[in-house]
């Protein structure tokens, strides 16, 4: 089994490698278009600014590639928010493989002590679907930090609630993404890798 | 709904861990990984990791022993001291830190936070600052709380947020190592004044003086240290206790 963490202009890549050393699989981290096609599984990670990256993306025609691949593909963060159709981050068309839109939070003028920007720490999350929550229960805690969420719609497999419910992961076709970060969410984040790795399309 | 976080802080000298002792299911309590594992399994948020040793040799070694942390740890740390350029930060993010905390360097050069928010992203940089209070004013200190500043408690935390920080370690100098709680009214004024999540330090010595800081101190997480390592409180306990008082944790 080969699996490809693509690499690009932002942090984290380093964290999923270790998390699925954890799990006894070793990856290839690269930018190599073959390497990324010819991959039985894609991982798609990150963190960082929307439009920066967007840029570097169609720099390296990563974008068109990303959108081609037929193998499981899976966003984490970033990697989510740039799969979607577009994000208020500095105005920034996206990738669009989900129809859904990214949007800021907005703290709550009221009491910010409640709902502070980023969201940043463990939230439990609902609506599991797909067999990438297989042995996952409902309201199991997963670690977010964001200041952008993708809106809930037809793709939405899992749902968080911040101010509002957003999608706390999507799928579509071979296309994966959660907003959490599966390589920092303990025990329950290693039973999402596993299960997206024996993923089959 | 978003679960309060509870953060152990391990001091780091030499590669080893200065406190932590009488842990009977770990065989080398001194090495930071084997901690921060146990503590991790124990229901642990975060941890902070912080190096407190002076040397450049030193330096190096806490370097590789962060990336040794982020393959072994399955959830977020944080790694602190001895970080005053752009440099330190990208070299522990490229051994695998989630954050790193910046004190007496932000003090000297708050400029540093513009710039460690821009390079790497607001989420990657905490701001940790120690005050003190006197007749009422809120001194910010530097070096372990032994040198005061010109800076204000309130107004440096709100500079902090605006200049890029992604959180506000907050430790009051005066609860610190009292054990007798933490700084309730100046935590809750705090985060009422910041729109980014505030981790309160200083002072915790029972589990109650937990659930008055997520409820009356409002803070998003609570940092301890030595109530963890001399078992003073377990982990799990205090996750039930919280749970028990309708406070939301993992």
């Amino acid at each position: 089994m080969k699996i490809v963490i693509i690499k690009y202009n932002a942090g984290n890549i380093r964290s999923v490698d270790f998390a699925l050393q954890r799990l006894g699989v070793s990856a290839l981290i690269t930018a190599d278009h073959d390497e990324i096609r010819n991959a039985d599984h894609v991982i798609f990670p990150g963190v960082g600014e929307a439009s920066t990256t967007m840029s570097y993306l169609k720099h390296h025609k990563l974008d068109t590639l990303i959108c081609d691949l037929r193998q499981p593909v899976l966003g984490v963060c970033l990697g989510l928010q740039l799969m979607c159709s577009y994000s208020e981050e500095n105005d920034t068309e996206c990738l669009g493989i989900f129809p859904e839109k990214v949007r800021k939070f907005i703290p709550q003028p009221e009491d910010t002590t409640l709902f502070k920007v980023p969201h940043m720490g463990w939230n439990s999350i609902s609506g599991l679907k797909t067999t990438l929550f297989d042995n996952i229960s409902e309201e199991e805690y997963f670690y977010f930090v964001h200041s952008y969420y993708a809106t809930t719609g037809v793709d939405t497999i899992a749902t968080c609630n911040y101010l509002i419910p957003f999608s706390a992961a999507l799928n579509r076709n071979n296309y994966y993404a959660t907003q959490f970060h599966p390589e920092k969410s303990g025990k329950t984040g290693a039973k999402i890798l596993e299960n997206f790795i024996n993923l089959k399309v | 709904m978003l679960a309060k976080r509870i953060i152990p802080c391990l001091d780091i000298r030499d590669g080893q861990t200065v406190k932590g002792i009488n842990f009977v299911n770990i065989i080398n309590v001194g090495d930071p990984v084997e901690l921060g594992k146990l503590y991790a399994e124990q229901g642990a948020d975060e941890l902070v990791f912080l190096d407190i040793t002076a040397t450049h040799e030193g330096r190096k070694t806490f370097v590789e022993l962060v990336r040794r942390i982020a393959q072994n740890l399955d959830i977020p740390f944080t790694v602190g001291g001895g970080i005053s350029e752009i440099k330190d930060a990208e070299a522990l993010l490229a051994a695998g830190a989630d954050k790193i905390s910046i004190n007496s360097s932000a003090v000297q050069n708050p400029q540093l936070i513009d710039d460690l928010a821009r390079n790497f992203g607001s989420q990657f940089v905490v701001v940790a600052i120690d005050a003190r209070e006197a007749n009422n004013h809120w001194t910010v200190t530097v070096n372990g709380g032994r040198i005061p500043t010109e800076k204000e408690l309130f107004s440096w935390a709100k500079e902090a947020e605006n200049r890029g920080a992604g959180e506000i370690l907050f430790t009051s100098m005066n609860h610190d190592g009292t054990k007798n709680g933490f700084a309730n009214m100046e935590l809750a004024k705090l985060s009422e004044n910041l729109t980014i999540p505030l981790i309160a330090s200083g002072g915790a010595g029972t589990m109650e003086h937990f659930a008055d800081v997520f409820t009356i101190g409002k803070a998003d997480a609570g940092l301890a240290a030595s109530i963890f390592h001399f078992r003073e409180i377990a982990i799990p306990d205090l996750k039930h206790y919280l749970r028990g008082q309708g406070i939301c944790v993992r």
